[in-house]
């Protein structure tokens, strides 16, 4: 009795110094009183008052159409069965991954690619990714299908997001800026911290590229131009500024993302 | 849509519409013309390599020096003769009545594929004496060995190198492929005697798996790379 009185003792100190009070007390007639469990602890996890972090894949969102909802909604069952099968980790646009697909021809069998993500495409199962890499003096470039079977294994070895959605103008950058190890070590990220933007300005090899990336049709801030004054005016005149007052090119994914996200993580959690 | 242009109008008229109909042409996402000729052809490639080895000569590479002499010696904005009687037949109407107007615009025409093709200057990524020695012309494609006349990953072609003919095999090209293959930053050749045999001895550059599909062919190159990707 006194052992037990002394480990619960030992127990309520450290939720707090109620100890004196139930455990040990003996009740006014003499006999020991029913033995009244410690009041669970009520544990504030910091992390998920934090607003929980949501994030849709891009593919999930269905473009803007007059297709049957159906359709969508079919193809959505299909993508987050795959997701059960295999794990489609969270990247974007300027994350560095490592590939591993099936291939016959292959040594092992297995094909192992490390590269940049400069691109995110295409809609439900047919969603691709391209990884771009420097080997050997050499730019490639690979475009994956994230729903494909040929696929084993997607890790992120760096999490980070860019200024633009769309990394093409590597292409025309200093190879410094796409070459990555082979053998690269995955840097930790954790999961409360907010996404990485990399404000990264890349430095351009000389012109001509192979899109003019100073216009503004392309919208980039991801390039530091060192470019004539005279000519960065010039590309200005290609700038549409009524573009982002057509209401007919308006759409708005807000609901739509908050209801496939809802649809989504209720059938992954499953 | 453009409106269509009214053959039967007079002089100025006619002048008029082949402006209207070359403006309205709507212009690809690929246009990637620097070419002060104002180049209107379709099917020399429109795309301008980093290793400065690609295109129809006549979107000459300003970085080439006297191999694009020859098309840079018209001034900025004015079509050469060779242009025009392109155009001459794909527009259907005579332009040489505009030879004196500078068009400014530049415009692209329906894709030149970026696989390899004739005339299509290539990188040849052996360790070869005759793909390494210096000249003056990069080489060239003069002939694609196949039903259609465009080269892929594995398709043997005939290279002019050094003022001789030899053929080669593609190894790589700037053209998207299939989903999963690699997608290169330049045309990337091997050079190859008749009987399959390669004359360097070394592949640095990444070759794509894809080639391991007919090893018989190709072991011997297979067996000098590197680096597979």
């Amino acid at each position: 009795m006194a052992a037990a009185c002394g480990r619960a003792v030992l127990r309520g100190a450290r939720f707090g110094r109620w100890f004196s009070s139930s455990a040990c007390r003996m009740g006014s007639d003499g006999e020991p009183t029913k033995f009244q469990p410690p009041p669970k602890p009520v544990i504030i996890d910091k992390q998920r008052q934090r607003e929980e972090r949501r994030f849709l894949s891009p593919e999930f969102i269905p473009p803007r159409g007059r297709t049957d909802p159906l359709k969508f909604y079919i193809e959505r069952k299909d993508m987050i069965q795959r997701r059960k099968v295999f794990n489609i980790p969270e990247f974007y646009v300027g994350s560095i991954l490592a590939v591993t697909t099936a291939d016959p021809y292959a040594d092992g069998k297995t094909n192992r690619f490390v590269g940049i993500c400069i691109q995110r495409g295409g809609r439900g199962l047919g969603a691709t990714f391209v990884l771009r890499n420097v080997i050997e003096d050499q730019g490639v470039e690979i475009c994956y299908e994230l729903y494909s079977p040929r696929i084993q294994e997607i890790t992120v070895l760096k999490l980070e997001k860019r200024l633009d959605d769309n990394l093409m103008y590597l292409r025309d950058a200093l190879p410094e800026y796409s070459t990555f190890d082979m053998n690269m070590k995955p840097v930790s990220h954790l999961d409360h911290e907010e996404i990485p933007v990399n404000k990264l300005q890349v430095r351009m090899k000389p012109k001509p590229w192979s899109k003019r990336w100073e216009r503004p049709k392309y919208n980039i801030k991801g390039i530091k131009f060192e470019l004539p004054e005279e000519k960065m005016k010039e590309a200005q005149k290609w700038k549409k500024p009524w573009l982002e007052f057509d209401m007919l090119r308006e759409y708005d994914t807000s609901k739509i993302e908050e209801k496939i996200w809802r649809e989504v993580s209720e059938e992954l959690k499953k | 849509m453009p409106p269509a242009p009214n053959l039967w109008a007079g002089e100025e008229g006619k002048a008029e519409a082949a402006q209207a109909l070359i403006r309205g042409r709507r212009v690809r996402r690929n246009a990637s013309f620097r070419d002060p000729l104002g180049a209107v052809l379709p099917g020399l490639g429109d795309e301008r390599s980093r290793g400065g080895m690609e295109a129809g000569f006549l979107c000459p590479d300003v970085r080439r020096g006297p191999s694009g002499a020859a098309c840079r010696g018209d001034s900025g904005g004015q079509l050469t003769r060779i242009q025009m009687a392109l155009l001459h037949r794909r527009l259907g109407f005579s332009l040489t009545h505009l030879s004196n107007t500078v068009i400014q615009r530049h415009l692209s025409v329906s894709g030149a594929c970026r696989a390899i093709q004739k005339l299509t200057r290539v990188r040849v990524v052996d360790n070869s004496a005759l793909g390494n020695a210096p000249y003056h012309r990069p080489p060239k494609c003069i002939h694609v060995y196949n039903k259609t006349g465009v080269g892929k990953v594995g398709d043997k072609i005939l290279l002019a190198i050094k003022g001789e003919k030899k053929k080669a095999l593609i190894v790589g090209h700037k053209m998207p492929g299939p989903h999963m293959t690699p997608r290169f930053d330049s045309n990337n050749v091997v050079l190859i005697e008749d009987n399959g045999n390669p004359l360097g001895t070394r592949i640095k550059t990444p070759i794509p798996y894809i080639l391991r599909r007919r090893e018989g062919e190709f072991s011997k190159v297979l067996a000098i790379a590197r680096n597979f990707v």
